[in-house]
């Protein structure tokens, strides 16, 4: 079944790949580059080169070392898992296609999460900024209560919006405010953005607000606008930031009136 | 253990969406979970799922109806699901649907703001609810949620980066935990658990590249098996009709496509080279629409796939290759874009070329396992304390799943498995006299096999077997199965564990590798292919996904029933469970009418063509007598087509203990072949 698809190649393809990736053994160790080579093939992506490379781990120099370590899943950008700083950028490995990419290529774990090896990041401060803000809906229970309230398709198509987050990371690695402990990050307002719009999950909005109303929050952002533009879902994260700022100003100043 | 019902823990191994189903009922109970899973839930394979979900609302007035959904289900399926969980499944997919309503999943409307429902294949009904084209994504994230607020209520336990690799099981054979692995550090621990429920997702990495995602190894299951726990239906593998193929896997080009009225045809001329825009309409074959009038595209997928590879292997494929055209250009691109946006993008960025204006390339990929670890109508394998939800059980689907009926029969598993995990915790009598002893002996057991690995040092490339055993599937345990080709592919697969005994783990920094749990998967995934493999080689039939060019007809006499495969130390054993059929007659099968038709004209037992008409010249069942038996293997296989046998599993204590002498190696400690 190995079919090749036709693709926008260039015109002349290189005859290698030739990828740095910049390693680390341990968290507590020095990081160091390490140069590859492998043969060029059309619709190579970066996790192929990757596999290749594992399967063989033998560097430019002809010197066998220990194989890169990566995170990988879905394969198709939509779990995150595989998210890496490529020539510079940060972005999805899976969806990162050679043909699209000048050489040598570089990769990079991200540089706002704790590095556990090679290019492996721990990311799980996002999943507790979630928590936080309570990212989800209050309903009653699990048994059947018939159908949820009636929606605009309008809205429905911007709530679809940011629930296509994948808490990949991308918009924080980029965002110049956020460095792990000062600032929630926007994925985390979007995701509150999400849940303030639905009918049901208006009813508890001021938990939500309350989460990115702290020294932290959301009052940190600098408006750089970085986030929308690496975000690979292309998630209106400076929208959310807009109108979350909004509602919480509102929430505030209720809050200051009702003591 | 169970010290009144508020102690009692349950382990769920894997956070997909039967996974995260069975851990919110279980938590919404007032239990615990201790919930485990190789990636970070989110990051499950189910966010994969495009298409949608399935559930018989009849939101478009056309007459919908549970019974219908059940009758589509098991029709699809070619009879050979046990009926009564299959309706008990279509008759809760409403309220299932309305809860992820309920819950946020930003669901397609209509007009009014109801629920909108899509076509899918198998069926004439809108019967699937869809938001936008990334439903798989939306409905996990919504457990997700539900399951991280009751984490932060303190009743769900993550263990996101550990990896089960055993079950504990008692004297008894009674499941009383797990072993998992730290990803990180390797570090092996015992779990204690009051019943485990295996929610581990499909095997599709048997097959080297498939639809699936990179943990879908089939790994957690395989050491099941290999502890005693039945494996049914194994050789069911759905091969997808329309995947775009890949260096490093196949990509789905999910069914919907076809639902919105996507297209498929080669040129009328074979070899043309033409750009596919400008070949005049009736110069292009619509084969599909020619040959099935009244299902068209949406015929289901086992017969979707086979005439695409049909048509390549006659040499109709575009430019005389592996590929058809999916063509949805003819629809207007706002359209499109509003109701398949997210898997248009996925075309566009991984082969470069824009599916609104140009035919998209196509060919069938692995994609789905009918078949999984055996369970009765509360998902109860037969290890007592050991239950299975989601795609790794074998319930449900028969010989072949229809589209969108995956997510709800997740959703189903673990909402069935929850209540009856509960009810038998609620019920163990455990006299403490094992303490920690059961624990430590498995602790020690998967220490051994981790050292041994690690220790060990061979010319082999583990990596490179791993590519083999995907080819060789690929290639021989698919689309069409010859049993020639399958006694050779269970022989490639013997080589390949004396070879797997002889790799090296490649990484000297152990912190955090890929190397040892991927060596770990590789021998599991080789004791899964052979169940795939000898399954499809004993079964001379045609049914569902499972074709034999040799027996192109549904022998309803003699293979009515599931295959039971049972580990024995040297490979598996297999028998056969008669199918609880009381509530349908199995009919024929047959795509090319509607199906009411076929109701009323058929009978059961001269079942035809598993919905494939005859080819010209195609060969017929050999007569009695003639059947190819399998009994020149070269390996010692015991598995057996005696008809004595069928139905006897192996079930009593004595001859249970005697084989699980050989099966010490409870989830593969030493290769002793
Ligand atoms: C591309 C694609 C599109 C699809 N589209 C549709 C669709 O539109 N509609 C439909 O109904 N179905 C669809 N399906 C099928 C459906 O997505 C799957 O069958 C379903 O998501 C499986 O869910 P699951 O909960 O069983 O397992 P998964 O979602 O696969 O989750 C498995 C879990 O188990 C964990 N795990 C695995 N092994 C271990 C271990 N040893 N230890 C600990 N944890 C472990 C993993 O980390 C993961 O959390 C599609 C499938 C594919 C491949
Ligand atoms: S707009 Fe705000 S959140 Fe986005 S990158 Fe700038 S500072 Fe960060
Ligand atoms: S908002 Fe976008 S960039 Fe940020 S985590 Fe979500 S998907 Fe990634
Ligand atoms: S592997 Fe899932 S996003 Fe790349």
């Amino acid at each position: 079944m190995s079919t090749q698809v036709q693709t926008s190649s260039q015109q002349n393809p290189p005859k290698s790949v030739v990828i740095r990736i910049r390693r680390r053994d341990k968290p507590d160790a020095p990081q160091y580059w390490q140069e590859f080579e492998l043969p060029y093939r059309p619709n190579l992506n970066i996790i192929s080169c990757l596999m290749e490379i594992q399967k063989n781990p033998v560097t430019r120099e002809g010197k066998r070392v220990t194989p890169p370590v990566w995170n990988m899943n879905c394969l198709e950008q939509v779990c995150g898992i595989c998210t890496m700083v490529i020539n510079g950028r940060v972005r999805q490995s899976c969806s990162a296609l050679v043909d699209q990419l000048d050489q040598p290529i570089t990769l990079e774990p991200m540089s706002k999460f704790p590095n556990v090896r090679d290019l492996i990041v721990d990311r799980s401060q996002m999943f507790e900024h979630l928590k936080r803000v309570h990212a989800w809906i209050e309903i009653d229970g699990t048994y059947d209560l018939g159908p949820g309230p009636k929606m605009d398709q309008d809205d429905v198509m911007e709530r679809y919006a940011y629930s296509r987050c994948m808490t990949c990371g991308c918009c924080l690695e980029a965002c110049p405010q956020y460095d792990g402990e000062n600032y929630i990050g926007p994925q985390a307002i979007a995701q509150v953005r999400l849940f303030n719009m639905h009918p049901s999950g208006k009813m508890t909005r001021d938990e939500r607000l309350e989460g990115i109303m702290g020294e932290d929050g959301i009052t940190n952002c600098g408006n750089a606008q970085n986030c929308v533009k690496v975000c690979p879902m292309s998630i209106p994260l400076t929208k959310a930031i807009y109108e979350e700022n909004r509602e919480t100003v509102i929430h505030g100043l209720f809050g200051w009136l009702k003591r | 253990m169970a010290a009144g019902t508020n102690a009692i823990k349950i382990a769920i191994v894997g956070g997909g969406l039967a996974g995260l189903a069975a851990a919110m009922k279980i938590a919404e109970a007032g239990h615990s979970v201790d919930l485990f899973s190789v990636v970070p839930v989110k990051r499950s394979h189910s966010v994969c799922a495009q298409g949608g979900i399935n559930g018989a609302v009849n939101t478009k007035g056309e007459g919908d109806s549970t019974w219908e959904h059940f009758d589509d289900t098991v029709y699809g399926g070619d009879f050979l699901a046990n009926q009564p969980p299959a309706k008990a499944m279509c008759e809760m997919a409403p309220s299932i649907i309305y809860l992820f309503d309920r819950m946020g999943v930003p669901f397609s409307r209509t007009k009014e703001g109801l629920l909108d429902f899509r076509r899918f294949g198998g069926t004439k009904h809108h019967r699937t609810a869809f938001a936008g084209a990334s439903t798989g994504q939306q409905l996990l994230y919504a457990l997700d949620e539900q399951v991280r607020r009751y984490e932060v209520g303190g009743k769900v336990q993550k263990y996101e980066g550990w990896e089960m690799m055993s079950l504990v099981l008692d004297d008894h054979q009674v499941c009383s935990g797990i072993i998992a692995m730290n990803l990180n550090t390797l570090e092996l621990k015992a779990f204690k658990a009051d019943a485990v429920i295996m929610a581990t997702g499909g095997p599709g990495l048997i097959f080297g590249k498939s639809t699936n995602s990179m943990v879908c190894t089939g790994s957690a299951v395989s050491a099941c098996y290999q502890q005693g726990a039945r494996y049914a239906n194994g050789e069911f593998i759905q091969v997808h009709p329309t995947s775009i193929p890949g260096e490093d896997k196949l990509r789905l080009m999910s069914e919907s496509a076809r639902g919105e009225g996507g297209r498929v045809w080669v040129p009328r001329q074979k070899g043309d080279t033409r750009n596919p825009s400008s070949i005049p309409e009736k110069e292009r074959w619509y084969f599909l629409e020619e040959k099935y009038p009244a299902y068209g595209n949406l015929v289901p997928r086992d017969i979707a796939t086979r005439e695409i590879f049909q048509v390549c292997l006659d040499g109709m494929g575009i430019g005389g290759g592996n590929q058809v055209y999916l063509d949805l250009s003819h629809i207007p691109a706002e359209t499109l874009d509003r109701k398949l946006g997210a898997i248009l993008e996925i075309y566009e960025m991984f082969v470069g070329d824009d599916p609104r204006h140009v035919p998209m390339r196509i060919f069938p990929g692995v994609h789905y396992s009918m078949g999984g670890l055996w369970v009765d109508y509360d998902q109860r394998t037969n290890i007592p304390g050991l239950l299975a939800a989601g795609e790794c059980d074998y319930s449900i689907h028969g010989a072949n799943r229809l589209g969108a009926n995956s997510l709800v029969s997740c959703v189903y598993g673990g909402f069935i498995a929850a209540p009856a995990a509960i009810e038998y915790a609620k019920n163990i009598q455990r006299n403490g006299a094992d303490g920690s002893r059961v624990y430590d002996q498995e602790l020690q057991r998967q220490q051994e096999v981790n050292d041994a690995l690690i220790k060990q040092f061979g010319k082999e490339n583990q990596y490179v077997i791993h590519e083999e055993m995907g080819k060789w599937m690929t290639d021989n345990v698919t689309v069409v199965r010859y049993n020639d080709k399958l006694k050779e592919t269970d022989n490639k697969l013997l080589e390949l564990m004396d070879r797997y005994r002889r790799i090296s783990i490649n990484d000297s920094n152990l912190w955090a590798t890929m190397a040892l749990p991927h060596a770990r998967h590789l021998k599991n995934m080789l004791e899964l292919a052979r169940v795939i493999t000898l399954g499809a080689l004993n079964r001379n039939e045609s049914r569902g996904a499972h074709y034999k060019p040799d027996f192109p007809k549904r022998d309803d006499e003699n293979f009515l029933k599931t295959t039971i495969a049972e580990y024995s130390g040297e490979g598996p054993v297999l028998s056969y469970e008669a199918v609880d059929i009381s509530l349908l007659n199995p009919r024929v099968r047959d795509y090319s009418h509607n199906k009411q038709e076929t109701v009323s004209a058929t009978v059961a037992a001269s079942a035809s063509a598993s919905g494939l008409p005859p080819k010209d010249g195609a060969k017929q069942v050999p007569p009695e007598g003639e059947e190819q038996k399998p009994e020149n293997l070269s390996a010692p296989v015991i598995w057996t087509q005696d008809k004595e046998k069928v139905n006897a599993p192996v079930r009593d204590d004595a001859t249970r203990k005697e084989r699980d002498k050989g099966i010490e190696d409870a989830g593969g400690k030493s290769d002793k072949l």
